[in-house]
């Protein structure tokens, strides 16, 4: 080897591991940045910084044994230069800092704040409609691209979203903490909300078959994460039985995720799929999560709708779905939480129990601002108007149904409905 | 909303042999008329049918054939009212030519 060589050269592997290593941090390290910092935006631009650093430096030097450390002590060097050209060097929380900031040899225990971070994400102060899309970002490390991709929103409103809300965590001084006993069940409901939000995005995304993109359909996996994530660092106590409940929700709903499409790439409703596509032990892990959210005690709209998934999944077992007890059930979610999809989905229930009567007086006093571009409305009302014979009312409804229609199979499969009601 | 149709795909509505595409636009209307956002709204002829004209210096220079001769073609357009993008993005993605094609989405000019 003459010494003209060139040194190894970082191959793709290396910088895959880089890659890895920081995103595995990025989450807690940003959630322990920007609880001390106050500042989510200040704490991501240094973070980022940071990994910018790390995936130049890795790929030729190595991982470094702490990687956290090694982004923490980088990134906390960001932001107190920020500061200092700020000249917020007077302030409390910067003295704090500067007089602990520890060296990258003795990394102390890094307290993990990514539920103090999810809590200030869905903040009541913080429009509903962004919660999803902030938790993806900040807890996740999410670029506002993919995110806005997925909320079919455009990437330049998406971006201006995200930071208007972390302006306003900043400008609000929104506290960075567990809500106390007395608010937390409130405070969790939207946290799980946000968390279930995101996971029905890729749960769509994966429903127009045609070009998914990974990422996209990759948000299942990302809620499901979350939604581990705030069981397990949650208190072991009642507060922590809805969770469970949305993390059990979400795995019945994936133990069923590849039986919706035939191997021809056709739509298949729930009531044609072959039991044995269903993925059984993630539906016994789903069955256990579930019980074990029961011995709480303190039900509570996730683990009712967790619940009716799992009843959903007893045709696995008994060859046959049980609607008299799945009609029950959504009797006591609608009882806690009345939104338009259960409302919907419990009429179908009454028809399938035999009920058409009833099916057909929900669905006709249904009222809501977002009634005219529901499709499961629309789809619905054409089932159970053809069940109760009136066939013109039942391909009106459907065909408005295949007008709202995104993926391509599910459009043709309602196509096929209508053709066969001519 | 303006239409855009995949060429090669022969996505346009006017080359339907089942009439399925057909339905399905006009099932794609009719939700939009149903939930009160449409203004107006026509689909075109194929592109073979279209003619191009342009004035040069009093110069009329008038062509059998589209504008431009590119894989994906203007097949028709929507007007539609609604209070923000994100509501028009939503009505695009359900076009059945947001899968093959390609819609855009422009506010109109206020005059």
């Amino acid at each position: 080897m003459s010494p003209a060589d060139p040194a190894p050269a970082a191959g793709p592997a290396s910088h895959q591991a880089a890659a890895l290593a920081a995103r595995q941090c990025y989450g807690r390290l940003l959630a322990w940045l920007a609880w001390q910092w106050r500042d989510v935006a200040a704490a991501e631009d240094a973070l980022a910084s940071a990994l910018e650093k790390a995936l130049r430096l890795w790929p030729l030097q190595g991982v470094p044994a702490a990687p956290d450390a090694w982004l923490l002590t980088v990134a906390r060097r960001e932001l107190l230069q920020a500061a200092r050209r700020e000249r917020l060097h007077t302030s409390p929380q910067v003295q704090a800092l500067l007089a602990d900031e520890p060296s990258a040899e003795h990394p102390p225990a890094l307290p993990d704040s990514r539920l103090q971070l999810l809590f200030v994400c869905a903040h009541p102060a913080i429009d509903a409609a962004v919660r999803p899309a902030l938790m993806l970002q900040v807890v996740l490390g999410l670029q506002a691209q993919h995110i806005a991709q997925a909320l079919l929103t455009s990437p330049a409103a998406m971006a201006q979203r995200l930071v208007r809300a972390k302006r306003k965590i900043h400008d609000a001084g929104l506290r960075f903490e567990v809500p106390g006993p007395d608010e937390l069940p409130v405070r969790l409901h939207a946290v799980l909300e946000a968390v279930y939000a995101a996971y029905g995005l890729g749960w769509d995304a994966a429903d127009s078959a045609e070009g998914v993109d990974a990422l996209v359909s990759g948000l299942r996996s990302e809620a499901l994460f979350l939604a581990d994530l705030v069981c397990s660092l949650l208190p072991a106590d009642a507060g922590r039985a809805e969770a469970e409940g949305l993390l059990a929700l979400m795995l019945f709903c994936e133990a069923r995720n590849g039986a919706r499409r035939g191997p021809d790439g056709a739509f298949v409703p729930l009531a044609e799929q072959d039991t044995a596509t269903w993925d059984a032990p993630l539906i016994a892990q789903a069955e256990r999560l579930l019980a074990g959210a029961a011995r709480w005690a303190a039900p509570g709209p996730f683990q009712l709708e967790a619940a009716i998934q799992s009843a959903h999944c007893e045709r696995l077992h008994r060859g046959r779905t049980p609607w008299a007890g799945i009609v029950v059930l959504y009797e006591r979610l609608l009882a806690l939480a009345p939104s338009l999809g259960a409302r919907v989905a419990f009429a179908v229930a009454c028809a399938q129990a035999g009920d058409v009567a009833r099916a057909d007086q929900l669905l006709a006093t249904l009222d809501h601002p977002r009634l005219a571009s529901y499709q499961p409305a629309w789809v619905a009302r054409g089932h159970v108007a053809a069940l109760a014979g009136r066939r013109a009312e039942a391909r009106r409804a459907l065909q408005r149904a295949i007008g709202l229609t995104i993926a391509p199979a599910v459009r043709a499969h309602l196509q096929g409905r209508l053709a066969r009601l001519a | 909303m303006l239409m855009f149709f995949d060429t090669a795909a022969n996505q346009h509505p006017a080359l339907d042999a089942d009439g399925a595409r057909m339905a399905a636009w006009g099932a794609y209307a009719g939700a939009m008329g149903q939930a009160g956002v449409i203004v107006a709204g026509h689909g075109l002829q194929g592109r073979d049918s279209a003619t191009t004209l342009r004035l040069r210096d009093g110069v009329r220079q008038v062509q059998d054939g589209p504008f431009a001769d590119s894989k994906e073609q203007l097949g028709g357009y929507f007007v539609i009212d609604v209070a923000s993008l994100d509501d028009a993005l939503a009505w695009a993605a359900r076009s059945p030519t947001a899968t093959t094609g390609t819609v855009e989405v422009r506010p109109t000019l206020v005059m």
